[in-house]
């Protein structure tokens, strides 16, 4: 063991895990509303509305994040069109297309998760609010959204710690997050033990504090006090 | 569709054979899981507090860290420790294992924590009376859980089983960092040589969600013949 390697690489990798909290905290902000606007598509009764949303959450989930990231950085780019507007800008830049691909992805999941909170309201709580003249407005968002966030928290905390996860693949595209640094202080120093203890107990405690935020606000957000 | 063509001058069956190397490092890491949950599985429902600790210690720390993390691990880590258990039994040599079995076992100790939860889950699940009732049938544990629990557990296990299966097989994309040449190894290459990315990780997704489609269906059929008579 390495102790020196150990404390001398700490502080570089705890810089890195800035990187991976920016890429973690952008795509779950973006990929939330994504999510949200894709179950709301995939409750549609239109036919047509409805498959094309389950079908991007198809899609997004049967592929890995690996293969999404790289046509997004890689494969995009070689669009000749997209070289001349706009999009270019965000897209030449590894950060923005990780957060890309990283958005669509967790949104894909996230519309799942919400999908199902969704349909597992008892349709007794919306004639409920029906029958006391709530509008249908009113009640999609101050009995539906609250109910489905209490029904999904469990699951959408393990969303967004597969996510964390995640954002390690930012690495394969350049950038240099908490992956990428231990994987470069491994490659130049040959000592995978120490900076995977160190990295990954980084990772772990990360885990361990979204977990029990979100425990907590199961406990906040449940039904019996 | 040049590209794709079988042969010296297209990408048909480099990606072919890319497709099965895909599927044979996700069959070797789902077994290489089974293996690791048929460990941490007891060790997590022991009644001792260390033992316990040891199976969630397991869990919580391959389900918590990047999987990459654990690839890089093993891929720069892997010859190293080979390496000195053989100079244990003084064997001095350079040893260097191949890609295949790095990415599988790696990838294989990460599907064995996701596989481990399951079963237990499984077993949980399962109602208490059917313990007690072997047990007073004076049958040994060894019957017991061969024909009583393990039938039973299956089938709890099976719909949570084709989901560790879905997540092995995307996880195998990112043994392409080692050099292994599955999909998507093989598509970077191809990607590099004819300069059309585009093309051919589009090629990659596709690849993958036929994977994943006709995995479901047969998980679907073993769930049909597993759930008869319930």
């Amino acid at each position: 063991m390495d102790f020196d390697l150990m404390i001398t690489s700490f502080p570089k990798l705890l810089g890195a895990t800035v990187v991976t909290l920016k890429l973690l905290s952008a795509s779950l902000f973006f990929g939330l509303f994504l999510g949200l606007f894709f179950a709301i598509l995939r409750l549609n009764k239109n036919i047509f509305i409805n498959k094309f949303a389950y079908g991007y959450s198809y899609i997004f989930r049967g592929t890995p994040l690996l293969v999404q990231i790289f046509i997004i950085y890689f494969g995009l780019g070689q669009i000749e069109y997209l070289r001349t507007t706009f999009l270019w800008v965000i897209l030449k830049e590894p950060y923005w297309c990780a957060i890309i691909a990283f958005t669509l992805n967790t949104g894909a999941y996230t519309s799942e998760i919400l999908r199902s909170a969704f349909q597992t309201i008892k349709p007794g709580i919306i004639e409920a609010g029906k029958s006391l003249g709530i509008s249908n407005k009113i009640i999609f968002y101050k009995i539906q959204i609250p109910i489905a966030i209490r029904q999904s928290l469990p699951a959408y905390g393990n969303e967004i710690i597969l996510m964390m996860k995640g954002t390690s693949l930012a690495s394969t595209v350049t950038l240099m997050d908490l992956t990428g640094v231990a994987k470069y202080i491994i490659s130049t120093t040959f000592k995978p033990i120490e900076v995977f203890i160190v990295a990954g107990g980084i990772y772990l405690f990360m885990t361990f504090i979204i977990h029990n935020v979100i425990k907590y606000l199961e406990k906040k957000y449940s039904f019996q006090q | 569709m040049e590209l794709l063509a079988f042969g010296k001058t297209g990408w048909g069956d480099e990606l072919f054979y890319a497709t099965l190397m895909t599927v044979a490092v996700s069959i070797t890491a789902m077994l290489v899981g089974f293996f690791f949950a048929l460990i941490f599985t007891p060790l997590k429902l022991s009644k001792y507090k260390t033992l316990n600790l040891v199976g969630n210690f397991y869990t919580t720390v391959i389900r918590g860290v990047p999987e990459l993390l654990v690839i890089y691990l093993f891929f720069f880590g892997g010859s190293g420790a080979i390496m000195y258990v053989a100079s244990i039994f003084g064997y001095y040599e350079y040893i260097e294992i191949n890609a295949f079995i790095t990415g599988s076992m790696a990838i294989g100790i990460i599907s064995g924590a996701y596989s481990t939860e399951v079963f237990r889950g499984a077993i949980q699940s399962i109602d208490k009376g059917q313990f007690e009732a072997a047990k007073v049938l004076g049958i040994n544990k060894f019957v017991q859980f061969y024909k009583i629990i393990l039938p039973q557990m299956l089938r709890l296990a099976i719909p949570n089983l084709s989901n560790v299966w879905q997540i092995t097989l995307k996880d195998t994309s990112l043994i392409s960092v080692t050099g292994l040449v599955e999909i998507m190894r093989q598509s970077y290459i191809a990607a590099g040589s004819t300069r059309d990315p585009l093309f051919f990780y589009s090629l990659a997704a596709v690849l993958y969600l036929l994977l994943t489609y006709i995995s479901m269906k047969l998980i679907n059929k073993l769930e049909v013949k597993y759930s008869k008579g319930y």
